[in-house]
């Protein structure tokens, strides 16, 4: 077990020096040059230098003037040693800047899988169980529209309903106005109210397939010949069900867990624009728009990290949960 | 009935009036199995031979699909003498596992549905209808009256628990002693031991994927007898197994068929198996039975022209042909099943009688009895 992990983390190694390769590639590649855009700023200024001169100026401050590898061998080599640089966009340092916008997607990224959980599993279970019955099609029905629903849409039905019709919630925005003047447990309790709707939107959209996903694998292990040999044994239904069932069903789950470990950081850009709530997902669109190659590299590199760490951490669990299932 | 364009086309329209009726027809069914305290007299009856362990009586069992009802198991009556072995045959779809599902009450619900007979079943000082019997009791039953062994040793164990997890289980649920759970692990252990595995105490704590096919056979088998089990229902139990295998389970079912003195429900389309097993052989055609009798009835004077038929279809040692025979025509639609005798359209014996109602039970000795107007008249009345 141990070998194996080793044997996986080196090799992911290796799959992450391909991947911020391939990154740093595609954003030199990008149309959006950071540096052409100032460089014709500065140039437009009166009495300025030309426009080529600035950018060869500009070029050599950030680095540019090198091609991509040494580039990319360059960025590599600072790092390694943990200096990621400054971001160009927000001049500040990157881990700084990151740090600064990460935790509040996290936080509302494990908020809505916790709850995506809590409400998708117990639901796919039982329409399962009642195959064809009336709680059945409700939750599938249920589920599709969560699938069909876009995210701008159904937030900005949230809003109408919960912000301008009811005034529970702020349309928008992070803190309220008053922010400043609440006390701790004040300031917390606004932050989470402003949490709220974003939160709501993110379960509702993408708890259906999640739901659809654990009915469709329970009513495989269910039709399997082995829970009717647990029947035959005289097992009351919940016991099969919860039991026997429920435990082979977890094995498929797990791969959809083990792969949501990056969604916890990544953000949701689209609810986060909507609701105007700066989070990663936010921050990070905004430094890829406009070219910001220290923190995209940053922000993608550590995404790669988490795909990976996702993938070993599903393996590992699924040679916990499946007896068949030997690492080596 | 459903208004045919073609050969099993339904409109759209009639597939939802179809179901919608089904679906009627089967809740009413799943809501009364549901109920919760039944009063016992409900689904208290008497054996009409206290000699029998089990006793099939006028058993229909359907399956209500979207296309229509098939009636699986349509009128079959048998007995199942304390102690003793029948075999039950028939071809592929014939009826005999969901005749034996039907004892279980395991039907594939809410599809399978049993509407009418009953299968009664002696408890040494009362009996039960288990038709009638509620979900509730009927899991107090399974297992520990009434045990089944499956047809595929191969998928029928959990494979994610251990081999001693899911024999404890058995013992554990039906213990009425409150035995500790190293009294069941040991009996665990003993059961294992019985059914011939070597290492019982390495297999106690291997999962299912370790073992071969024939080593869960036997953990299959070591869970049915579990709880020394008055009926034991062997579903093919030997289908998947390479025949040295096979032979060994026989010997080993046989064995402890005397040692605890249970009856065996073998169902099987292997004749040979049947020779050597059954005291009793029930054949089976299309949902209903057509001859029941001894071994040796059967064997030696097999009287409806499908048991003829498939004796016929049977490799004999030392005799050499150059075809092996096998029966003409296939079994009829089972939505649509005619309302003469089923075997009629590839019947090479038939008579003039034969386009007439489904033929009686007709008694050819106390035991040997044949659905087949060939023996009409000779008997006289049925």
């Amino acid at each position: 077990m141990r070998k194996y992990i080793v044997k996986r983390l080196l090799l992911s190694v290796m799959i992450l020096f391909c991947v911020t390769f391939i990154i740093y590639a595609l954003l030199r590649f990008l149309p959006a040059s950071y540096v052409e855009n100032m460089a014709m700023q500065l140039a437009m200024k009166p009495g300025a230098k030309p426009y080529e001169e600035w950018l060869e100026q500009l070029n050599a401050a950030y680095g540019l003037d090198k091609s991509i590898l040494p580039g990319y061998l360059t960025w590599l080599g600072d790092a390694v040693q943990g200096h990621f640089g400054d971001s160009w966009k927000y001049t500040i340092p990157v881990l700084q800047k990151f740090n600064e916008t990460v935790w509040l997607s996290f936080i509302m990224g494990a908020i809505a899988f916790i709850l995506q959980l809590i409400i998708a599993v117990p639901l796919g279970v039982i329409a399962a169980t009642k195959q064809y019955s009336r709680t059945d099609y409700a939750v599938t029905a249920g589920a599709l529209i969560g699938i069909s629903l876009p995210t701008f849409f159904f937030a900005t039905i949230l809003k109408l309903i919960f912000s301008v019709k009811l005034g529970w919630f702020d349309l928008f925005g992070l803190v309220g106005r008053d922010y400043g003047q609440l006390d701790a447990m004040g300031q917390f309790l606004d932050k989470a109210n402003h949490l709220v709707l974003p939160i709501i939107t993110i379960v509702i959209v993408s708890v259906g397939s999640l739901m659809r996903y654990t009915r469709t694998n329970m009513l495989e292990v269910l039709n399997a010949d082995y829970i009717r040999t647990a029947r035959a044994k005289g097992l009351s239904e919940k016991k099969v069900v919860y039991q026997h069932a429920f435990r082979n069903t977890l094995i498929p789950l797990i791969t959809i867990v083990g792969g949501s470990l990056p969604g916890l950081f990544s953000g949701a850009l689209i609810t986060e624009t909507l609701f105007s709530i700066p989070g990663i997902g936010f921050t990070s669109y905004e430094a890829m728009r406009i070219g910001d190659i220290p923190f995209s590299m940053f922000y993608m590199m550590f995404l790669a990290v988490l795909t990976l760490a996702g993938n070993l951490i599903s393996d590992i669990l699924y040679a916990v949960v499946d007896p068949r299932v030997r690492l080596a | 009935m459903a208004k045919k364009k073609a050969e099993g086309y339904l409109s759209a329209k009639e597939s939802r009036r179809i179901s919608k009726e089904n679906r009627k027809i089967t809740d009413a069914y799943e809501k009364k199995r549901k109920r919760k305290n039944v009063p016992e007299s409900e689904y208290l009856t008497k054996m009409h031979d206290t000699g029998n362990a089990v006793e099939f009586d006028n058993l229909h069992t359907y399956f209500f699909t979207d296309t229509g009802v098939v009636k699986s198991v349509d009128g079959v009556t048998f007995d199942v003498p304390i102690g003793k072995t029948v075999g039950v045959v028939g071809e592929s779809g014939c009826g005999k596992s969901v005749t034996s599902l039907s004892l279980m009450q395991l039907v594939q619900r809410p599809q399978g549905q049993t509407v009418e007979g009953e299968i009664r079943l002696n408890l040494g000082d009362k009996a039960y209808d288990v038709i009638k019997t509620p979900q509730e009791k009927m899991q107090t039953l399974r297992g520990n009256y009434v045990s089944m062994i499956f047809q595929e040793p191969m998928t029928s164990l959990n494979p994610v628990f251990r081999i001693g997890r899911q024999v404890d289980e058995v013992s554990a649920l039906h213990d009425e002693e409150g035995k500790s759970e190293e009294d069941i692990k040991a009996r665990t252990i003993e059961l294992l031991e019985t059914v011939g595995i070597a290492n019982s105490k390495g297999v106690y704590d291997m999962y299912p994927h370790e073992l071969s096919g024939g080593m869960r056979q036997r953990v299959m088998i070591a869970m049915a007898l579990a709880c020394n089990p008055r009926v034991i229902v062997a579903d093919e139990p030997t289908t998947a197994l390479d025949v040295t295998i096979q032979a060994q389970i026989l010997d080993l079912l046989r064995q402890l068929k005397d040692k605890i003195n249970s009856s065996i429900i073998l169902i099987t389309h292997d004749l040979g198996v049947i020779a050597e097993m059954a005291d009793y052989i029930v054949v089976m055609y299309a949902g209903r039975v057509v001859e029941k009798g001894t071994a040796e009835e059967i064997f030696e004077h097999p009287s409806h022209p499908y048991t003829i038929g498939l004796m016929a279809s049977k490799p004999v040692v030392g005799k050499k042909v150059d075809k092996l025979y096998s029966i003409p025509g296939k079994v009829p639609n089972p939505i649509n099943m005619p309302n003469y005798c089923y075997f009629k359209d590839r019947c090479e014996m038939c008579v003039e009688r034969c386009d007439g109602a489904y033929p009686p039970e007709i008694s050819l000795s106390g035991t040997h009895k044949v659905s087949c107007y060939r023996y009409f008249e000779e008997k006289g009345e049925a």
